[in-house]
């Protein structure tokens, strides 16, 4: 229990994947603009990221080492994560038509999101267990869709803020995910 | 010569299981959304007071919204549903717009300056060009729902019946 608990605190918090490790940064400034926006990728990331990170995990323990293919390793987990991103895109239009136009170009995308591949490689090496690997892919998530939520919040409230004329747009959501990294690098001392 | 056939395994099993996958969540165009979505006229006119058809046609389906907000579509649509829905057949919402003969935009191109801004306002991708290149209605997929009119800001965009208009494509 403790030991998930850490997992969870880990990923979330201290080794935060966006803004400590700086993967996934294309959706974290991409999809950040708006509020629901920004908290449908993050749930449609939790369920891609949390699914590649256990299958991935999987796949890695009871084929490619049993076989000795480790240096197959990357070129499988993209294989994987690609087609976890097809399946919940079927899942997505199946379920929920509008959510699907609302996150459009963005979902295919998930399977370039360095996050993903950058969780399942790493998850590999940290974890020893498959409840551990799948903690640790949930947790990232939930670090992910965190950081998603909180930067596209600020976002919407800068859009209406009087920014200078040389800081509007990107210039100003860069130095505030800046800022942002500066206060999760915090979370540093918790280890 | 293993890696090779694990990986193409790996492959085979995905693409097996994705094209199952597909089949099981494929929309069969029979939900209630669907069907009331396929009688609006899908000119994403927006003028019913929700974006585009399909949202409209979802509001229809909750029984938020009458069926008689379509001025595209005119007495044609409002029976039609009626019909489907098993609803009264009510007159047109004036509110919403007239019924008008079909339109169709046309761009006077020699006045048109490029500026993108009936691109981006076209519901339907009908409008082609550039920026500071000359843009042109594709007359095929111009649905004449009127978007495109006020962006312009040279007003160079005409509405024209369209049974007489040619198309310039």
């Amino acid at each position: 229990m403790t030991d998930i608990l850490l997992i969870l605190a880990g990923t979330i918090l201290v080794n935060n994947f966006v803004l400590v490790n700086f993967l996934g940064l294309c959706p974290f400034m991409g999809v950040s603009r708006k509020l629901d926006t920004a908290l449908c990728m993050g749930l449609a990331t939790t369920f891609v990221l949390t699914l590649a990170s256990v299958c991935s995990y999987s796949f890695n323990l009871w084929v490619l080492e049993p076989l000795d293919l480790g240096y197959l390793r990357l070129i499988a987990f993209i294989v994987i994560i690609a087609g976890l991103v097809q399946l919940t895109e079927l899942f997505i239009r199946k379920v929920s038509p509008l959510l699907h136009s609302v996150l459009g170009i963005f979902l295919p995308l998930i399977t370039t999101n360095c996050a993903v591949l950058g969780v399942a490689l790493l998850s590999i090496r940290t974890n020893t267990s498959f409840i551990g690997a799948a903690f640790y892919g949930f947790g990232a998530a939930l670090g992910f869709t965190l950081v998603l939520i909180l930067f596209s919040a600020m976002r919407e409230r800068i859009d209406a803020a009087d920014v200078p004329q040389p800081f509007k747009g990107s210039a100003i959501a860069l130095i505030t995910a800046g800022f942002m990294s500066l206060a999760f690098m915090g979370f540093g001392g918790m280890n | 010569m293993l890696g090779v056939l694990v990986i193409s395994l790996l492959a085979l099993l995905l693409g097996c299981s994705l094209g199952r996958a597909s089949r099981w969540f494929e929309s069969d165009g029979s939900s209630l959304i669907e069907q009331i979505d396929q009688l609006l006229p899908q000119t994403q006119c927006a003028q019913c007071g929700y974006p585009g058809c399909k949202p409209y046609a979802a509001a229809i389906a909750d029984n938020i919204a009458p069926i008689n907000q379509c001025p595209p579509g005119g007495e044609a649509t409002v029976t039609a549903l009626a019909e489907l829905l098993n609803r009264e057949v009510i007159p047109l919402n004036p509110e919403f717009g007239v019924e008008s003969p079909a339109l169709l935009a046309v761009i006077r191109e020699q006045e048109c300056i490029g500026c993108t801004l009936c691109i981006k306002a076209c519901p339907v991708d009908a409008i082609v060009g550039a920026a500071k290149l000359m843009h042109t209605v594709i007359s095929d997929h111009c649905t004449g729902c009127e978007l495109c009119i006020p962006p312009c800001p040279v007003d160079c965009i005409d509405l024209v019946s369209a049974a007489s208009s040619q198309s310039p494509l």
